[in-house]
């Protein structure tokens, strides 16, 4: 089956995110109270070996497992969008204490009230359809 | 090594299989980005027809909604099966804090107080919270794995600007309005 193996990178990420606490939302708020170096150590790594493996991927036109070259899309440029997403992002994540992938791995752990929280971002997305015309980008 | 499986694991260990899964999805010509299942999910659903934001080949995604599943079972597996029963071994200062707001930091990775307590206050922290995040995702055009993590790895500026909204609506929320939403103690 050719999706298995996504299903089992996904398995490994949720361990990985419960075993290292990131799922918990004690986490996130010590996080941003800037009390301990966990989540910044995770992040902090995660992001250090990434930009190694990109640029490495760059230099040396790394192919992937059908021969592709993998190409890196460069974001869009701007910065309100950014800057105000990224800000109502950052005020729901202090407040459930959940990024959009913790909450399944959250869910799966047992939490069954974070499907509130699924809810909600799913019904945000939603409204993010109806008003992005609208919204300022 | 059920021992070892059992503690909180370190967060150099955690940072490296991060970066793994990236390296893994990426060689599977995949890009490591979890919120865009929020809007597959609503394409499935039929959003298409509220906005054209949502028409789009969906099915093109099902490879993250895979890794969604999985990432179920993995909180289950490793809540089942590698668990220590033990509190979150956060810092004393945050346990401090978060008392002064009413907080016990009991067993388990998520407070009761506001997951398993089913007040009003409780499900309207859940829903709007959630609601923020999904909004804001998608208005920034991602969440903490396609910018904070993929973003960053590529070293994009868009990326590292949402970071940091990430980190201001963040500490609003946290030393702002806290002190405002659980004002007093004991009242969720």
């Amino acid at each position: 089956m050719k999706g298995l193996k996504f299903i089992l990178a996904g398995i490994i990420f949720g361990i990985i995110m419960t075993k290292s606490e990131a799922v918990s939302w004690y986490r996130i708020q010590e996080m941003f109270r800037f009390q301990s170096f966990q989540m910044y150590g995770i992040i902090g790594t995660a992001v250090a070996l990434g930009v190694g493996m990109v640029l490495l991927m760059k230099i040396t036109g790394f192919t992937d497992f059908n021969g592709n070259y993998i190409v890196f899309h460069p974001k869009e440029k701007g910065v309100k969008r950014y800057l105000l997403g990224g800000s109502v992002f950052g005020l729901g994540w202090a407040l459930c204490g959940a990024c959009p992938g913790p909450m399944f791995v959250s869910l799966g752990m047992g939490y069954f009230t974070m499907l509130l929280v699924i809810g909600g971002a799913l019904l945000g997305t939603f409204l993010y359809g109806l008003m992005r015309n609208k919204l300022p980008h | 090594m059920q021992e070892f499986i059992s503690q909180p694991w370190p967060w150099y260990l955690s940072g490296f299989m991060i970066a793994l899964i990236m390296f893994v999805l990426l060689f599977f010509g995949k890009t490591f980005g979890f919120s865009s299942n929020l809007r597959t999910i609503c394409a499935m659903s039929g959003a298409g027809k509220a906005s054209d934001f949502f028409q789009f080949d969906w099915k093109k995604q099902t490879w993250n909604l895979l890794f969604l599943m999985g990432s179920v079972i993995g909180g289950f597996i490793a809540h089942t099966f590698m668990n220590n029963e033990q509190p979150v071994a956060i810092s004393d200062d945050t346990i401090a804090d978060l008392k002064t707001l009413g907080f016990k930091v009991q067993k388990g990775l998520q407070p009761d107080e506001i997951f398993n307590s089913f007040t009003l206050k409780s499900v309207l922290i859940l829903i709007t919270g959630g609601l923020f995040v999904g909004f804001g995702s998608r208005w920034a055009g991602g969440c903490t794995s396609g910018h904070a993590i993929s973003g960053l790895s590529n070293l994009q500026l868009p990326s590292l600007i949402a970071v940091i909204g990430f980190f201001i609506g963040g500490l609003i929320m946290t030393h702002l309005l806290f002190p405002i939403i659980f004002n007093t103690p004991g009242a969720l």
